[in-house]
């Protein structure tokens, strides 16, 4: 049997079992709308154009935020992996903040820097930054003596070392830390758009709840996922490009 | 290593951090900053010393672990029970795991507005909460944990014509569990990230995230530098006391 066949079953059982529940009123409406109230409150969303603008809101509060953590982060992060110094100096403190969860900063840099974008995008790139310095670090740090000691044998200048050897050879953690940081900058766009924004995906949640719309809010869930899955998709179609010199060599 | 040079490293990571009081000393000492946006080291600490006598600082911290340790305690179970299941029948891991990979892709905080209707934003719709989030790295890792028993161990078992039951306990399960206590681990972790979320985003109750909104409310910043310094040493606590519980009981990793 094909991976589709035995994936689709239990997904389909639990529809109708959804369906059922809600043909039947076993649930009250509040706890549990029909399938095809969801739909509806997703299809009106969408019909009014609010939902493309709120996907693309959400959207661009996560790349600008995960653009802004990717590149401090690969830059911390390689410092931290290349100097002794550095990572003496910086290690522990780094630890030690990156203990504090993304979304428990919130209430302070609302104080800072106020409410608006702003607060998100900071947030989000603190979300990402974390992550994508431990990668970075720790792919830098496990790149093979032996590697290291073939470039000194060939006498390649520190430059050429890092750019030749030790880059290349960390690439593939490096993109694991992105990869989190990219899944911790969409889980903290949520929780930022839940705590204070009047637009995006997670307004449109917070709103459905104020409203007692669950409707609207397990439509939203179903968007979020989708969006979820898009973006991750694309940064391990990313991933697969890059390091197709590995495929070719293993 | 002499005592020394091991002293260098902690002596240098302490190095930023002191420099960088000494900074926010000197800061607030010129009071070029109003103290209610940045107050002094000193009142930070005299906050957290009368958070710690007279107020209820002890409760908090104590409402946060015990919700944490609740939800933790539903949800990691279930996961590693469930993420077992995956990882041992290929009929439940065909079954089970592409609807449960799905799942994971939903941001995790979205839930929040459906379990507090379900569950109410009390007592109850912050642990289901919790316990979801710890739910998914247990299943995680033991599925992979369990998926990974390499094949000679399995033929080893038919050789020996072991039960099932038996080659469940003797071999399965051993097999699996650093999979199973690194899922433990990060389970742990993330439920003390959930309880911090749902301490911000549902009812107000005594924990260190409702003191943390508290303190945004009353622009109280001495109050906010208070819970997040204890939330990030709790943090801390909770990953070392995973990772050495972790080394303890495989002890046949290390050597």
């Amino acid at each position: 049997m094909s991976r589709l066949a035995t994936a689709l079953p239990v997904p389909i059982l639990l529809f109708g079992l959804w369906w059922l529940s809600a043909a039947q009123g076993w649930l009250p409406e509040q706890l549990l709308p029909a399938p095809a109230t969801v739909w509806d409150a997703l299809a009106e969303t969408a019909a009014s154009g609010d939902l493309q603008a709120d996907i693309l809101i959400s959207l661009q509060r996560v790349g600008e935020g995960f653009a802004v953590g990717a590149v401090a982060g690969l830059i911390f992060g390689g410092a931290l992996g290349l100097s002794r110094p550095v990572r003496d100096l910086f290690d522990p403190l780094f630890l030690l903040l990156a203990q504090v969860p993304p979304l428990a900063w919130i209430p302070l840099v609302i104080l800072v820097v106020g409410i608006d974008e702003a607060m998100k995008v900071t947030v989000i790139a603190w979300a990402s930054f974390v992550p994508v310095v431990l990668g970075v670090a720790q792919g830098i740090r496990d790149v093979p003596e032996p590697l290291r000691e073939l470039g000194r044998a060939l006498t390649f200048d520190p430059w050429d070392l890092v750019s030749r050897i030790v880059f290349p050879a960390a690439v593939p953690a490096i993109f694991t830390g992105l990869r989190e940081g990219l899944a911790n900058a969409w889980q903290t766009l949520v929780a930022a758009e839940l705590f204070a924004s009047s637009e995006g995906l997670g307004y449109l949640i917070s709103l459905g709840r104020q409203l007692f719309q669950l409707d609207l809010v397990l439509a939203m869930v179903l968007v979020l996922g989708i969006v979820g899955l898009t973006l991750n998709g694309a940064l391990a179609l990313v991933e697969r490009r890059l390091l197709r010199w590995q495929a070719r060599a293993a | 290593m002499s005592a020394s040079a091991r002293a260098r490293p902690i002596l240098m990571g302490l190095l930023v951090p002191v420099l960088l009081i000494g900074i926010w000393q000197a800061i607030a000492a010129t009071h070029l900053v109003a103290p209610y946006i940045l107050p002094s080291p000193a009142l930070v600490l005299a906050r957290f010393r009368g958070e710690l006598d007279g107020g209820t600082f002890g409760g908090d911290v104590l409402a946060s672990l015990s919700r944490a340790l609740a939800g933790f305690a539903i949800g990691a179970p279930a996961g590693v029970g469930f993420g077992l299941l995956l990882g041992l029948s290929r009929v439940a891991g065909r079954l089970f795991g592409p609807i449960f990979l799905a799942y994971r892709q939903v941001a995790l905080f979205a839930w929040v507005p459906l379990l507090s209707m379900w569950f109410g934003g009390g007592e109850a719709g912050k642990v289901a909460f919790i316990a979801m989030t710890a739910f998914a790295p247990a299943t995680v890792n033991s599925w992979r944990g369990a998926a990974a028993i390499p094949a000679p161990y399995r033929e080893l078992s038919r050789a020996l014509t072991l039960r099932r039951l038996d080659h469940l306990l003797l071999v399965a399960l051993p097999s699996a569990l650093p999979g199973i206590l690194t899922g433990l681990r990060t389970a742990l972790i993330y439920a003390w990230l959930a309880t911090v979320g749902a301490e911000l985003f549902l009812d107000i109750a005594p924990g260190l995230g409702g003191r943390l909104n508290e303190g945004r409310d009353k622009f109280e910043v001495d109050l906010m530098i208070v819970a997040l310094t204890v939330l990030a040493t709790l943090g801390l606590a909770f990953g070392q006391l995973g990772a050495a519980a972790e080394r303890r009981s495989i002890p046949w990793r290390n050597r």
